[in-house]
Order: C-alpha cells, then structure tokens, then sequence
C-alpha cells in the first residue's frame, strides 16, 4: 500500500460504494449467512454482510461462531466459491433446430451479465486466475466465461484473520491481494471505529473510488493495516512445502500412502465442488418430444466420479486410489504441465469440507517423509 | 562344412550357433518339403521330428467339435515347427498343416535328444535357442488371449 | 520435440458449437466399423493433417471424438471411420445418406511425417487403429521419393475386421504390406499370430526409422518393447493414444494422461515423451 493512494473508507463509504456499483448496473454478490454457512448471494446492502461472524475450521469441521467485535469480514473462506457465477454449474452451450430437412445450429447468446465480487480474499483471485488461464486463455476460450469475466468488477479484501485450514502463503496465493482486483480493502476494527484502507487495482477501482466518500490514509493506518496481514501469514492453519512439490508426487506415483488415503476417501467429489480451481465438465444432448429440436449442455462434473475415464467399455481410472491420486497429482503437479502454474491456492476448502477430515498437506507430508526410490526409466 | 550343415547355420534359429555344432545336429537332419495341404504332424502322434522351416507357410491347428480346425499360429521360413519334442511325453499337442508349398530341415527329435545328452554343451547351446522362441510364442498367446481387439 | 499442430481450428462462433454437415457416403469396412464421409461444410476448413479427428454429433444423443480416416490432399469431403460401440458411435455408423450431423475439428497432434523425411517408415495398426493411420500412409504414398522404405505391420481380430483390405494391394506397390490375425476362421490361409510378430519380418533399418503405431494400448505396449529391442531410438516411436474427451478444446479435463491433455497434447505423441507414463496403470 502506498501513502499517497491508500484511501480509508468508513461503513458509510463502503454503503455507498455499493450504491456506485449498482449505478452502474451491477449485479452485486457477497458473502451472507446462509445454511450455517458463509457462502455468496447477491447483496444490496452494507447490512446483509455477516457482520460479527466468524468460523472454526479444521478438518471435516466447519462452524460459524459469534465474534467479540463488528467486523464484516472476520471469517476464513466458506464452502462457496465464485468459480458458480464465471463457470456455471450448468449452462446450455447450444440448440439445434430441424427445419425442412435442415438443421440450425444456434450457439447461446453470450452472457450480458455485469458481476460485482465483494469480499475476494487473495487465495479467491489466485483462484480465479488460474480458471482464467484455463478456459478463458487458451487456444479454444470460453466465450461464456471470458464474457461474465471480462465484465467483472472485483472487490477484494485483504484477510485479517486465517482460517484453521489455509495455507495460502505455501501456496504463494495470499494472504495479501496484490493482483487481479479493481478495488481492495483491508478492515480495521475497534469499538467506535470501523475503518476500511481501499487500494485501487485498475483504472475502473480509480473511477468507482474517485466517487465515494474517503479520505487518504494516513501512515500508521497504513501501517496497522500491513501488520493485521502479517499477522495473518503468520498464523496459517496449515503448511504445505510447494517448492518441489510436483517433482515429488511424480516420483511417488506408487506410494504405498495412496492405498492409505483409498481407504479413507469415500470418492464422494466434495472437494471437487468446492475448490476454486477444479474445472472439469461434462455434456449432454438433450432433445425435446418431437425431436425437432435439441439442446447441449454442460454441466460441472468430478474427476472422482466412476465414469470420467470412461473408454472402450471401462474407466482407465476405476479404483479410488487412482482417482485420488489424480485429483490429487492434478492439482499440485501435472497443473504445471497443463497450464504453467499450480492448481492450488493454499485455501484449504477440501480439507474442510472433506467428511472424513482428508488433508492434502499431511498426505505430501507422509510422502515425503518417507519417498520411493526413482524407478528406473 | 558339409552342405546341409551349413544350411543349417545359416537358419536364424542357428544364428551364432558355433559351426561345430552345426555339424553334430547336421547328422540328426534332413531335408524335407510339404506341398499345400499335407501335415507336417498331427495332434497325438509321437514328436518324432522338429521342423526348421525355411521357406512356405505352416498353420498350427486344433480340432475343435463343432468348430473343425483352428488356426491359432502361422509360422513361416526361419521360423520353427514343435516344441512337444522337448518334453515327456514327446507327443504333439496340435496338428501343423502346410498352406502352401513349405520347405524345411527335418531334425531327428530321438536323435537330438541323444546327442544333447552325451554333450551338454550342445544341449545348452540349443536350449538357449529354443527357450526364447518359447517364451516369445508364451507372450504371443498371452496377447491373443485377451482379445485387446474386442469391446 | 516439437508437437506438430495443425493451425488452430477456425470457426464462426464459439469453438464448442458444431457445423451442420450431410453424409453424402458410407461404406461398412467390418461387422462393427463403418466409414462415412460428410459434406465439408461451407466456410469451414476441411483441412486436416494425418492422424488428427473431428468432434461429430448426433444431434439429440451425443457428440464423440472420430479420426479422420481420408486422404488428405482432397479436402472436398470429410472421410471418417467409426467403430459402434455406444449409443453415439451406433447411431454415426448407421446414419443413412443424407441424415444432417454436427461437425467440428480438426483437432490434436498429428503424425510427425517430417520427422520422417529420408527415414524408412514403420506403421504398426491394430484394429481400428489403421484408421487414423490410413492418411499418412495415403500422404507417404503421394511424397514417396521423399522416404525410405515404407513398411506396413496389421492386425486385427479376425480377416473380416481387417479394415480397407480392398486397398492392400494398391499400397503393396509403394510399401511391404503384412497382415495377420488373432483369430482365425476355418479356410482361412493367411497369417494367425500377433501383430508384433510381423515386425521381425518388417522391411525397415531401426536406426534410421520412424515408427507410428496405433491401435488398443496393451498392443501398443508390446509394439513398443519390440521396436525398442529393435532397436529403433525411443524418441522415433510415436502411439496415437486415446482418453475420454467430451471437448477436444482442453477445457473440460477429461482426457489428461498425466500432465498432458490427450486432444492438445495428443492423440500423436511421442513415446521418448510419454512412454513413463502409460507404465503406471490407471494414471
């Protein structure tokens, strides 16, 4: 943060913030209380944040607890992702019209939607950068998610606190946004006073800023607002040694620890659904009675589901050990291969949703602990 | 070397095969020839002879009810004819059947055996012969067994 | 070693969309496997380089990658051959003339013919796997002064599902053609054993080769372990290998073999490359 951009903003400034937002016809989401959970709906208000909320994670365990104080972003990341609203759960992709002996083939209309993202915690930018390359980037891109991408607007917020499962600066992904936001905040509460420090990350965040309410920070809010960081890096739930992580699981595809974590993994793709990175899919035709008219659509889908590997009669991948080490191997190596960058962000959802309480940090650490030694070529 | 010791060294079976060995196989031998149609052995008969084709087409068969011959292998020049030879109780376990005039070196299985016997050298030097083409035709069947071509 | 691409398929809207395309032929090459040209749709390349395959549709019941089976230098029409093993390739192998079908493609790696270039040339097919074969050995034919020798190893299950045999005798006049069978009908006088037995028997010097081989991977894996006790180098060994793909647009994740994307990445690939990982079963 720079004393000379750094803006400070008070509730009322952030109210006010999303007033901007919505002038310019955004559809605004956020985090909310919901389900025992905190996940992202569409917000209008300042008031329909989770103020005062916070949460218990550990592994296979989530609970929402009462704060002592007011903040609005007091808790670690939930079960819900952003990745629903770029890259849809399902989404019809084209339809088919039979027409005296022809056929029309008419590709959806591209999304018009505008997105505004409050509360995006670093590991989530990361996140969403990785999905980015990935299926806006590529030779083939998404046009559905470049366009609901590109139109995006995003608030991030620097995380004042870690959550029981994160391990974002293993990762290199947090716990500070530097990247990929238009405006980011970092919260700064004490009674009787509840401030946000706004950074601008785009000449968008620079125009919605220039309208609201604010004043400049001054150098030892700055520097609490760096030090509430710090305190967060420094208190990460987990820690996973990344640096030669992919070498290392290339080298232990036949651990005998893949066997161990076989017998615990139900195969039940919960932490598919709730990675922010995980981006497989599936299609299907679907047609109506008459037949003269069809539909593709694509639907989210799980590496950990028996037919994913389907070939020629049966799935390459029909144990669970297999699938687990894919995922698993996907995700902190061959990602590198893939896309030239890992595929996790450090955020520790699978570790919290997983029911049987899986930790993907203490199955490197059991491999690495005790390696294979490197087949012969 | 006499002519048909030297035939049989220039066999691919032989190849590397020292020439005085050649030479003490070569009186176990002769020559022979198949016309399209005719067996070179059958199914439950004594393995009296080993074939060493060296040139036609030799199908291996099996009479199967209902179903008549099967051919499960074709060998042709270079390659060889019998294995039953080597074990007890030297019968044919199938029928081998020219398909097309075939011309081959007949070796003396008794013969053979003899001579492997009173020198084991010989009878070494040839197993490392025959040991791969087992293992190789083991290998073959093992793939055509599991029918990778079908669903 | 580069992969050979040919350029990025171009296309009107998104790259997921297929075109309308007519099947104007269709022959049955065996019991289960039947070839189907279609229409080159209009504004649509139908250029493709040998070994890559198009994405076809049956409107209503699916969409599943198909290899592009024709000579490449006549892009007038389409050429593909599909074996009915599904619901989608049952209703492409008996899509009668005329019936409308989605298209889109080419896509993946194709067969690094100059990679080849004054080499001799082993291509070893199994079953189906001739297919995706049959348009380098069409492009090998066209340039043949350009290579050395040219040698054809085939098996298939049986004589009636060896594909194109009416073709046999037309590429023996430019290239050694050996074929055999697994199993083999009473009368039949041809050769019975696997294919890997023909490759002792091929016409091809191992140091200076390039071998393509394609077919179901168990046979690929044998092909393999006698080329390299051939003695052909690692890094001149090229499989053409198949995963699930629902998208050919490396975007839906399905077809990863390690860390490659097998419809990017592949279906060519080069063993020296990927050979490691098709030793880890159920990678």
């Amino acid at each position: 943060m720079d004393a000379g951009t750094t803006a400070v903003l008070t509730l009322g400034g952030l109210q006010a913030l999303l007033a901007a937002l919505q002038s310019r016809d955004y559809r605004i989401l956020g985090p909310r209380v919901r389900d025992g959970a905190i996940g992202y709906g569409d917000i209008a208000s300042v008031a329909d944040l989770p103020r005062g909320w916070g949460e218990e994670q550990s592994a296979g365990r989530y609970r929402l607890v009462r704060r002592d104080d007011e903040a609005l972003f007091g808790y670690a990341v939930g079960p819900d992702t952003w990745k629903r609203f770029f890259h849809r759960p399902v989404e019809a992709l084209w339809r088919s019209r039979r027409v005296d002996g022809e056929v029309q083939v008419i590709a959806e209309p591209e999304p018009a939607e505008r997105l505004a993202l409050i509360g995006v915690r670093a590991c989530e930018l990361r996140a969403i950068a990785i999905q980015d390359r990935v299926l806006r980037d590529g030779d083939y891109p998404d046009t559905r998610y470049r366009a609901r991408r590109n139109a995006a607007f995003i608030v991030a917020v620097n995380c004042g606190q870690a959550g029981g499962n994160c391990f974002c600066v293993s990762m290199d992904a947090g716990p500070r946004a530097t990247t990929g936001f238009d405006l980011a905040l970092t919260e700064l509460w004490e009674p009787g006073d509840h401030r946000f420090l706004i950074e601008t990350g785009s000449a968008a965040g620079a125009e919605v800023l220039a309208e609201l309410p604010h004043r400049i920070a001054a150098p030892d809010e700055i520097a609490a607002a760096g030090a509430l960081v710090a305190a967060t890096a420094a208190g990460m739930g987990r820690f996973l040694e990344a640096g030669d992580v992919r070498e290392l699981l290339l080298a232990n595809l036949e651990h005998p620890r893949w066997d161990v974590v076989a017998g615990r993994c139900l195969s039940c793709a919960n932490c598919t659904m709730v990675c922010p990175t995980c981006f497989c899919t599936s299609v299907a035709d679907s047609s109506a009675l008459d037949g003269a008219e069809t539909v593709r659509t694509q639907r989210w889908d799980s590496c950990f589901t028996a037919d994913f590997s389907y070939v020629h009669g049966g799935s390459v991948r029909s144990t669970t050990r297999s699938r687990y080490r894919q995922w698993l191997t996907h995700k902190l190596a061959t990602w590198h291969d893939q896309f030239d960058s890992s595929g996790c962000v450090g955020c520790g959802r699978c570790i919290t949703w997983c029911p049987v309480g899986i930790d993907l940090t203490e199955e490197v650490a059991a491999i690495r602990a005790a390696p294979h030694a490197p087949e012969d070529p | 070397m006499e002519g048909l010791a030297r035939i049989i060294c220039a066999h691919p079976l032989f190849a590397g095969v020292h020439e005085d060995f050649c030479t003490l196989v070569c009186s176990c031998a002769r020559n022979v020839r198949f016309e399209a149609g005719q067996h070179l052995v059958r199914e439950g008969d004594a393995a009296d002879y080993l074939y060493l084709l060296r040139e036609g087409r030799v199908a291996l068969e099996m009479s199967v009810p209902g179903r008549g011959a099967i051919t499960f292998q074709t060998l042709e020049g270079g390659d060889l004819v019998g294995v039953s030879w080597l074990i007890p109780p030297y019968r044919w376990t199938h029928d081998a059947k020219a398909l097309e005039r075939t011309r081959a070196i007949a070796l003396d299985a008794t013969c053979l055996r003899r001579k492997c016997e009173a020198d084991h050298d010989l009878g070494y030097a040839l197993m490392q012969r025959f040991v791969p083409i087992l293992i190789e035709r083991l290998q073959g069947a093992r793939l055509q067994m599991l029918d990778i071509y079908g669903n | 070693m580069a992969i050979e691409r040919v350029g990025v398929a171009a296309s009107a809207g998104p790259a997921e969309v297929p075109w309308p395309t007519r099947v104007c032929r269709r022959r049955q090459e065996a019991p289960d496997v039947w070839t189907l040209d279609l229409e080159a749709p209009v504004g649509a390349a139908a250029a493709f380089a040998p070994g890559q395959f198009n994405m076809l549709t049956v409107f209503g019941v699916g969409e599943i990658p198909v290899s592009l089976s024709g000579d490449p230098s006549r892009s007038q029409s389409w050429v593909h051959t599909v074996r009915a093993v599904g619901p989608v390739s049952q209703a492409l192998a008996t899509a009668p003339v005329g019936t409308v079908l989605g298209a889109r493609g080419p896509y993946g790696s194709d067969w690094p013919l100059s990679v080849g270039l004054g080499r001799d040339i082993l291509l070893i097919a199994g079953g189906l796997g001739l297919a995706p074969l049959r348009p380098a050995i069409y492009a090998l034919l066209a340039a043949r002064a350009h290579y050395g020798r040219l040698a054809l190893c085939y098996g298939a299950r049986g004589p009636r599902d060896l594909l194109f045999r009416r073709e046999f005798a037309r590429w023996a006049r430019g290239m050694q053609v050996q074929t055999t069978v697994d199993h083999a009908p009473a009368g039949w006088s041809g050769r019975v054993g696997v294919v890997t037995r023909l490759i002792e028997r091929a016409d091809f010097r191992p140091e200076r080769s390039l071998a393509l081989v394609c077919g179901p991977e168990v046979m690929m894996r044998f092909a393999v372990a006698a080329l390299r006790a051939a003695g052909v180098d690692d890094d001149y060994i090229y499989l053409s290998l198949e995963r699930n793909m629902k998208c050919a647009l490396a975007r839906c994740g399905r077809c990863q073999l390690g860390g490659t994307l097998v419809c990017r990445d592949g279906p060519v690939m080069c063993y020296g490359r990927v050979g490691h990982l098709l030793r880890v079963p159920e990678l």
